[in-house]
């Protein structure tokens, strides 16, 4: 043990210290029952997603039953397509395809947005302006529109799919992490990691951004949230890749048939929903976690 | 600048897609030799090194000429004009739609923080986030046409109306009505809560306990002071999203198949027509630099302070 923890009662409060935000934190968010039931539900569907061949080890793709056979009916609980394919097991299979993709699509949004959003708001000076004349640029042009029109350039395979909904989205991410980053750098804690001669590396990683992450977690479930839609309007549209099931695809495939069979498009919408509302319930408590005195709002 | 950079960003990404004019029409008329291949190739500039034909191509849109697409065979920006009003009227009938009952919706709540009102406003933001677009086109669809039978299904205008009559004008209001809906209830949930929380916020400020000591009435107070202060934010973000609402818009339009530019993207990006695709690129994003400039605008109009400052 080193010198500073001779006494009891600092060593006590040290211990506690390092425990208590975590555990206040927990606090916090349980407390917002929404958030809970936001997290209940996601994890309901990451489970779905990750063991759909268990659950159900049948290709979403097979045509089972007759088509536009109506929910409930003949044992099939939530209908069948224009296919004839089991609607239970294409929205199963499809949390797959909306997990996958949301989820590395948000990835590359913060990172991209990170890395930029940083350097600029940290650099200041030609660095920022350069960095803020790109992030315009992609500002301006509609981002549905961009990635439609990436997908349909490139082979329209999940991946593909996945960094054109990261390239389009970035901005938002980018300007939130520049304007946590000019604050903190001008901070007193800031100014003593420089004075101590750490390097930039350093201090951005180390130092700032620790502090930084609050507001930037908070965004990122906003983030999974809006790659989620970006996917599911994508695969609606037809440009996504086809020999995948996505709830976005199931909608499209059946879109002509809304009137006579309704159920083959609002069942799909409603998964995207759920699992969309779910995160952004996520998003809520995480903020009431880490600012208990914006409750209020 | 911001234009220029669009239109070389433009060119580059689409001189990578692989195949061009010449594969589309050699595809079309079930194939061709390689000498009429070239022919074609030629007549488009396409055998001439890369750098000169983005000198060339930035050259003609500078002056108004966007090429002409494969499709149609017709100017680029002959038929984005020709298509630009009905994507105009929904994007800004929602728009507006979304500011002001937003806003609307916003004051009412912050009246009272902890009311029904303000809970409803707390889900409806909610709920307008998470609903897919389409989705909800699809749903107002179920309601409105399959089970009230109250509502047109598809298209800008019964054809069989004729054109520039009053009942033509309100032909084009009913058909608008779905649409805008659909594309409105997204950001009308959002604004509703931006709204408030700005409300709450202005409320709180040392000019409004100025008005209220005056003596002022409280519907003087929220609507004459604190709302010119609590727009502002739903303005900004407004302008800022104006990219997204064009988005948007393009999945609207193929639900409704609105015969505007969003419908005119989809399938020309099925199509593979690469220069009306780059045209749409180009004036949409015109057309968001443009709304950035009209939101400068607006912000002098509501904020007298903005006006006063820039001129000192």
């Amino acid at each position: 043990m080193t010198e500073q923890r001779t006494t009891a009662p600092e060593g006590a409060l040290e211990t506690v210290r390092v425990e208590r935000p975590v555990v206040e934190f927990l606090r916090m968010y349980v407390r917002n029952w929404a958030a809970v039931a936001g997290f209940i539900v996601f994890s309901a569907i990451v489970f779905a997603a990750l063991f759909a061949p268990v659950i159900l080890a049948v290709d979403p793709f097979e045509m089972v039953w007759m088509p536009f056979t109506p929910p409930g009916q003949d044992g099939y609980f939530l209908g069948t397509d224009n296919l004839g394919r089991d609607m239970f097991t294409a929205i199963v299979y499809g949390a797959r395809a909306t997990l996958v993709v949301g989820g590395s699509a948000a990835a590359l949004t913060i990172v991209i947005g990170l890395t930029i959003g940083s350097l600029a708001g940290y650099y200041r000076g030609w660095v920022d302006e350069v960095l803020m004349r790109i992030t315009e640029f992609f500002q301006v042009l509609p981002p549905l529109l961009l990635a439609m029109v990436l997908v349909a350039l490139f082979e329209p395979t999940l991946p593909t799919v996945a960094i054109a909904i990261g390239v389009v989205t970035w901005t938002g991410v980018a300007r939130l992490a520049r304007a946590e980053f000019m604050r903190i750098r001008e901070l007193e804690f800031v100014k003593a990691a420089r004075s101590i001669g750490s390097r930039d590396r350093r201090i951005i990683w180390r130092v700032i951004l620790p502090n930084a992450l609050p507001p930037l977690i908070v965004n990122a479930a906003l983030t999974v949230g809006i790659a989620i839609l970006f996917e599911a309007a994508l695969s609606f549209l037809g440009l996504s890749d086809p020999n995948v099931m996505s709830w976005g695809k199931i909608i499209g495939d059946n879109r002509d048939y809304l009137l006579d069979a309704p159920w083959t498009v609002t069942i799909p919408g409603v998964a995207i929903f759920l699992t969309v509302l779910a995160v952004s319930l996520i998003g809520d408590g995480l903020n009431d976690a880490f600012n208990p005195r914006l409750r209020e709002r | 600048m911001l234009l220029l950079a669009v239109v070389v960003f433009n060119f580059i990404l689409l001189s990578l897609v692989p195949g061009d004019i010449a594969d589309t029409l050699a595809g079309e008329s079930g194939g061709a030799s390689q000498e009429v291949m070239d022919d074609i190739r030629r007549t488009y500039g396409l055998d001439r090194p890369f750098h000169i034909q983005l000198a060339t191509y930035v050259g003609k849109v500078i002056q108004g000429d966007l090429g002409t697409s494969y499709y149609f065979n017709m100017p680029v920006t002959e038929l984005i004009l020709g298509r630009i009003a009905p994507t105009l009227l929904l994007v800004v009938t929602a728009l507006v739609l979304a500011i002001l009952i937003g806003t609307l919706f916003g004051v009412i709540a912050s009246r009272r923080p902890n009311g029904l009102f303000s809970h409803f406003v707390t889900v409806l933001a909610l709920v307008g986030f998470a609903a897919p677009v389409f989705w909800t086109a699809f749903l107002l669809i179920v309601l409105f046409v399959a089970m009230l039978e109250i509502m047109p299904l598809s298209g800008l205008v019964d054809p069989t109306t004729p054109r520039g009559t009053l009942t033509w004008y309100l032909d084009v209001l009913h058909h608008l009505f779905l649409p805008v809906l659909s594309l409105s209830s997204i950001y009308l949930a959002s604004y509703s809560r931006l709204a408030r929380a700005s409300m709450m916020d202005v409320l709180g400020s040392d000019y409004i306990r100025t008005a209220r000591a005056k003596g002022l009435g409280e519907t003087a107070v929220t609507y004459k002071h604190a709302l010119r202060n609590a727009v502002i934010p739903v303005i900004t973000i407004a302008g800022l999203q104006f990219s997204h609402i064009f988005s948007g818009a393009v999945v609207v339009e193929t639900v409704f198949t609105w015969p505007g530019l969003g419908t005119l993207a989809f399938e020309s990006i099925l199509r593979g027509d690469t220069p009306t695709i780059m045209g749409i690129l180009f004036f949409s994003a015109m057309i968001v630099i443009v709304v950035n400039l009209l939101t400068d605008v607006t912000y002098r109009i509501v904020d007298p302070r903005i006006r006063s400052a820039r001129n000192a």
